[in-house]
Parts: C-alpha cells; structure tokens; sequence
C-alpha cells in the first residue's frame, strides 16, 4: 500500500534533495558519514524510509541499495512503512514501566486501538514502546516526536493523542512550544535546523532538584585558589556564596581496581589496558 | 563533615535562557578556552592527567591518560568524538546538561581538541533527542559567530570546526567504537581492538572518544586548577560528577556533588524513598552495574569502593526501587532490552540474550521452573567475559547480582505459579493493570524451545 505514497523523486524533489545532500556531505571528511543523516533527509520528505529514498542515498554516495538497507534496518527511528505524523513513545524500560509505564503504554494502546509500531487509522499516531530516553528522573516518560512529555500518567498521555489527532498545537514538557510532525523533525534531524531552538525551558524540576536544594543550604563548589574552607554559615544567595565544606568525608576509602563499566565504554577488562 | 552538593555543572542551569551564550559568557565562559590557547597543548594533557579525571561514561578510564595514547601527529588529521549516545537505562545527566549548556560542552570540545592536535570534532548525539539536537546546532553556530570556533580560534592561529551528528536509535552506539563505525555511515557495530581509536579511530585516524561530562568538566580544570578539582572528591575518584537519582524517591533530579558521596546521603538530599517506604533495591550505575540494596547505603560512590563492594559506579544512574517492586519483573524488563540491542555481531551476546529473555519471561509469568535458575546462570557464564564488547558482560550484571541477593524472590514466582506483586502499587498513580494487546510476546508458555 505504502510503495507509491510518496512523490516521485524527480523534478523540484530532486533537485531540493540533492542540494542538501551536497550540505549534507560537505559536514564530514568522508561522504559516507552522512548516509544517517542522508536517511533521515529522506524520511523527512517521504515519512519513512521508502525503495527510493535507499535507491538516492545510495547513488549520492556510490553505495549499493544493499549498503544502504543494511544501515537501515539497523537503526530503530529508520521506518520501513509510512510513520504516523506523529511518533508516540512511551518507555517501557524496566524505571519507567515499574513507575508506570506499562500502564500508560496499554491505556494508549487500548485507547488508539494500536499496538507497539502500528498507526491509527487516520494515520496521525504510531504508537511505540521506546527504550530509555535519558530522563528517568522525571519517570514516566512518553517521547512525541522525540520531544520529551514529562511525569505522565494514563490520563495525560490519552490528552495528548486526543488533541494530537484533533490537530491542536502540543506543548511537550521540556522542548519545543509545540511537537512538529514527524517529517520536520527528521530534517532537523538530518541537521537542518528549524530556529526552534531558543523555545521552551532550559531545565525541569528535576533536573534543578540539585542546584535548588544547593541555592538553598548555600552550599557551593569550592572557590578557586582558595583559601582553607570556611567554616561559617553560607548565606543562600547561591553562587557568590562561599564554600561552606571542604574535602569530603569519604577521601579515605579502600581502593580497589575498578571491575569495569556501562556498555557507554569499554569495560569488563583491566582498564589499564583499554585505550 | 557530612558531603555537600559541589554545583559546577549544574551551577548556572536556573539562569534565565541558560542555554544561550550570552549567558555562558555571563558566567565566564570560553575564559578557560583562553587560557588553555596561550599553553602547550601537552600542558593541557598534563593538566587533566593530574587533576585525576576519569572518564565520566561508565568505565572510569582516566581522561588524560586517553588523550596522551596518541601517537605523535604525523601530519594528518586527528579526531575527538565526544560521546553523546547517552542510553545506559537509568542515565540521565548529559541529556539535561546539553539542553541547558551546551556551551560549557563545547568549550571543553575546543581545549580537548586543542590539547590533542585535532581540527575537526564530532558530537555524537543520540537522535532521539529532538531539542537537544537543536540546542547543539545553534549553540555552534554562536560559537562560531563568536570566533571559539572555526578558522583561527580567538587568534591563536588554531583552527577547529565541530560537526554535531545524530544517531538514529541504537544503544550499542554508546559502545566507542561501535559509536565509529555508525559515525562512518555504517552498522554500529563494535570493533575488534588492538587496535584502539587512539591509534585507529574514526577514519583509521588517530581518535580521543570522551563521554560528554568528561569533556564538559575540562573548561573547570582548566580554569580553577588541578589542586582545585582535587580538592573534591577521593584519592583516586577526583572531582566532582552528576548524580542521577530516579525512582522510588521523593524529589528525584540531578545531585552534582563530589565523587565518594553516599546514597544514604543523597537519599537524605532528595527526600528520601517515597512515602517513608523502604529501599529495596538499587543500581548505582545504570542497568549494566550489579544491584546493591539497602546494605549498601554507605558505600562511597566512587569507583574503588564501588568496585569492592561488588558492583561498578558506572555512569551513577541511581534508580530507586523500593518495597513494592518486583525484581523478578525489572530484571526481566532490562534482559529484553539488552536482547533488543544487542546488535548481532557476536554469538554469545546475539543468543545469550535471546535466551535470557526468554527464560526470564517465563519465570515472570509463573511458568518457569527451579532449573530454570540455573539455566540463567549458566548463560550468563556463557556471556560474561566471551562477549565482543560491554553490552553482554551488562546484560549479566542485574540477573547474576539479582538471583544472589532475591533468589528466594524468583523461587516463589516459580512454586507460586504467578508474580506476587501488584504492579499497580509499585506505580505513581493508581491504576488498575490490564494486559496489553502486545504484551503476549514474552513470557508466554509454550514458546520456549516449542
């Protein structure tokens, strides 16, 4: 159904597509760096990743369409049929699904009539279960577009299919002032940016939970080139504060070599011999 | 002295349009990047290597050290690549810090790259970060609106240009040299070292891969000293890092402090467990540490004490499960993650994980049997150690560390026939659980080994 609801890459497409594949390349010393962002270009005009979209990144950087579906298939956000306009992501990683996740994900599920990467009927939604998105502190988490939608619950996140398939504008809760469609975002995405950068809020409640709490017992980072630490009472004006504390308590603890690490580094080796 | 909170990072995340670089200079931004371009670039390296910083993406690696494993420049190009895959379950600190500074990330790329001979960096950005990927692209170019970066840097006749690349959904790129191989447009796949990036990285050219925090704590080295950034934190776990507490926990958030802090005093901090419960169960650094519980509450989170208490400090992702969890069902979840990502490449990690989800998922749903522990076992012997990269050793930490700790948890899924725990009570909200159309995938009889 999906093979030919793109336009044909001929004509004003093409000639759009291959100059900002040109940009594209020109970012990296190596042409082939750019087939990721080639192939969100790609989603971005055809709302997935489509037989000629692989046939353009393939000729643009003299790969086989075989290279380029191996990438591909490879990468989670690359889609295979036409996506919804609007991608909605809740993670069912282990924090998120035990602080309620699985339930948000079945009250959608059920409420859309969806299940995990199928699109509503009016091809506005594709529901997904999402891995870790990097913001357990504010747990539940639902990605719209990749947009993050903070502290959910059941009712929540059914609001905001609601208004989404109604056609409201959305605010995510840390983002954009409002989510785009699945297409702009995968232009920005591929590196063209939208200017939206400058919306929305720097931080949310928990990411300040820290800085908050430091504001308020006065506690700071140590002043340069100091002087021994001041034992007296900080006031809590924050940074002009001084250090209240001096070297932690724990200097003294038993040292052991370390076993290892995340799966972000190479780990589970001596690390003396890792590079 | 009880430990405080050491905001460095953090410090300037409240300041109105923080991410800007009006507010970045504000706050004495890029005077670091000065200093660091009137020195020799193996100061630089020196400097790091004395301050004690370790690499702030899991392994610990020291960060100087990394940079000094270069070979001497040869005439041709030498690269950064900083790490900003961030995607280790429970991780949560470079996501936020690139969406309310950006610029303290890229002063740290212009010295790092300065430091290491490099002229072109690229941030590696998980894609699944819309407006973060936006707040990078726009903080490059203020940068390099500003001359920090681009021909002839402040003057100084260095010149640096920084590329900032989107993944497209793959937690193994967080893997370095699987971060390379997608770098180049391919799989992200791990590579076989020897060779390392140092001497064979992106492009086959000499490469530094650094977590973001590593390179955004350069600026403050560089800038307050190493007897500064030594004055917090331990012996060997210098300076101070982002804390990330998520979970069962009554205020959860970022807690920058020094390296050595507690949990018990972060906990103390944030609040506590929710509504007085108690903690049962916790990672100290995302989904690939072992668990710890409650008696561990005084272990000092660096990487040595870490280490000797059985578990790893990680990338201090500290997810907070208290008496209401099922560990049975959050290790199930984290086996099918690691079976979604493990990318393929090698057989023990391919099918270790399979089965490990699969036997998991059994026992969840009341179907497994007393054999099947030591099947899990036995499998996770099979991948811990004789996997291509990380990714499998992780998938192992949660079920070995979490059958020792609550095998009397997993037992009574078994003889009971069902998971004894109400999911609802474990959740923020009250509901009432219901079974999911595509739920059925796992755990179901009847699919193992039919």
């Amino acid at each position: 159904m999906a093979s030919t609801a793109y336009e044909p890459y001929e004509g004003e497409k093409l000639e759009r597509l291959e100059r900002d594949a040109a940009e594209a390349t020109s970012r990296y010393p190596d042409p082939r760096s750019a087939l990721l962002p080639l192939l969100h270009l790609v989603q971005s005009e055809d709302g997935y990743v489509s037989p000629d979209g692989i046939a353009f990144c393939a000729r643009t950087l003299g790969l086989s369409t075989a290279e380029v579906s191996a990438v591909a298939t490879f990468y989670t956000q690359y889609k295979r049929h036409p996506n919804g306009e609007y991608t909605v992501g809740v993670c069912t990683n282990t924090l998120c699904a035990v602080m309620g996740g699985d339930a948000i994900y079945d009250e959608l599920s059920e409420h859309l009539g969806v299940g995990h990467d199928e699109t509503t009927e009016d091809g506005k939604i594709t529901l997904e279960r999402v891995e870790c998105n990097a913001a357990c502190d504010y747990a539940p988490v639902m990605m719209v577009n990749w947009e993050f939608f903070d502290n959910q619950t059941p009712t929540s996140a059914t609001d905001v299919v609601d208004r989404l398939r109604a056609g409201e504008a959305v605010a995510p809760t840390r983002g954009a002032s409002s989510v785009c469609s699945f297409k702009q975002m995968s232009r920005v995405l591929a590196g063209f940016s939208d200017g939206r950068a400058d919306e929305g809020p720097a931080a949310g409640e928990a990411t300040l939970a820290g800085l908050r709490l430091a504001r308020e017992k006065g506690w700071t980072a140590p002043l340069p080139d100091a002087t021994p630490p001041s034992q007296e009472e900080a006031s809590p004006a924050g940074k002009a504060a001084p250090p209240t504390r001096g070297r932690p308590s724990s200097t003294d603890t038993p040292a052991a070599p370390p076993t290892g690490g995340t799966a972000d580094t190479p780990t589970g080796r001596d690390p003396s011999k890792e590079a | 002295m009880a430990t405080t909170l050491t905001p460095v990072l953090s410090r300037t995340w409240d300041v109105n349009r923080s991410w800007g670089l009006d507010a970045y200079e504000r706050d004495g931004g890029y005077d670091a990047l000065r200093k660091a371009l009137t020195l020799p670039a193996a100061d630089l390296v020196t400097m790091v290597k004395d301050a004690g910083l370790r690499g702030r993406g899991g392994a610990g690696f020291p960060t100087g050290l990394k940079w000094s494993f270069l070979p001497a420049p040869d005439g041709g190009p030498r690269y950064l690549v900083v790490n900003a895959d961030e995607s280790e379950p429970g991780t949560c600190k470079d996501i936020p810090l690139m969406m309310a500074n950006p610029q303290v990330l890229l002063e740290g790329v212009a010295i790092t790259s300065y430091a290491i001979g490099c002229n072109h960096a690229f941030i590696y950005l998980r894609g699944e970060v819309l407006h973060v990927y936006r707040r990078l692209l726009r903080a490059v170019e203020e940068a390099y609106a500003k001359g920090y970066l681009g021909k002839d840097v402040l003057g100084s006749g260095f010149d640096l240009d920084v590329t900032v690349h989107a993944g497209a959904g793959a937690y193994i790129c967080g893997e370095e040299t699987a971060l390379l191989d997608s770098l180049e447009g391919r799989r992200g796949q791990p590579r076989l070292k020897p060779p390392f990036p140092a001497v064979a990285g992106l492009y086959a050219r000499p490469t530094v891969v650094n977590n973001v925090e590593s390179v955004a704590s350069v600026p403050s080295i560089v800038a307050n000293g190493v007897d500064w950034f030594r004055s917090m934190g331990t012996e060997k776990s210098a300076g101070y890092g982002l804390f990330s507490l998520s979970g069962h926990v009554t205020r959860p958030g970022q807690y920058e402090a020094p390296l050595g802090i507690t949990l018990r005093e972060l906990l103390d901090m944030a609040g506590g467990v929710r509504n007085g419960n108690r903690l049962k169960f916790w990672t100290p650094g995302g989904s690939s540490t072992p668990l710890f519980t409650d008696e561990h509450l005084d272990v000092p989170l660096d990487y040595e004490s870490v280490g000797a208490a059985g578990s790893m400090l990680g990338t201090r992702a500290l997810q907070i499960f208290d008496e209401t969890t099922c560990v049975v069902r959050a290790i199930t979840r984290w086996a099918e993650f690691y079976a979604h990502e493990s990318c393929g490449k090698c057989t023990p990690c391919r099918e270790g994980t399979y089965w490990l989800k699969q036997v998991l998922g059994r026992i969840e749903a009341g179907h497994g049997t007393q054999e099947d522990l030591s099947v899990l076992l036995d499998v996770c012997d099979n991948i811990l150690g004789r996997s291509f990269c990380a990714l499998g050793d992780g998938a192992t930490s949660t079920i070995t560390s979490g059958i020792a700790l609550f095998r009397d948890e997993f037992e009574a899924h078994i003889t009971g026939g069902r998971c004894p725990f109400d999911p609802a009570a474990s959740a923020l909200f009250d509901h009432t659980p219901r079974r999911s159309r595509d739920r059925a995938l796992t755990g179901t009889p009847g699919t193992v080994g039919a």
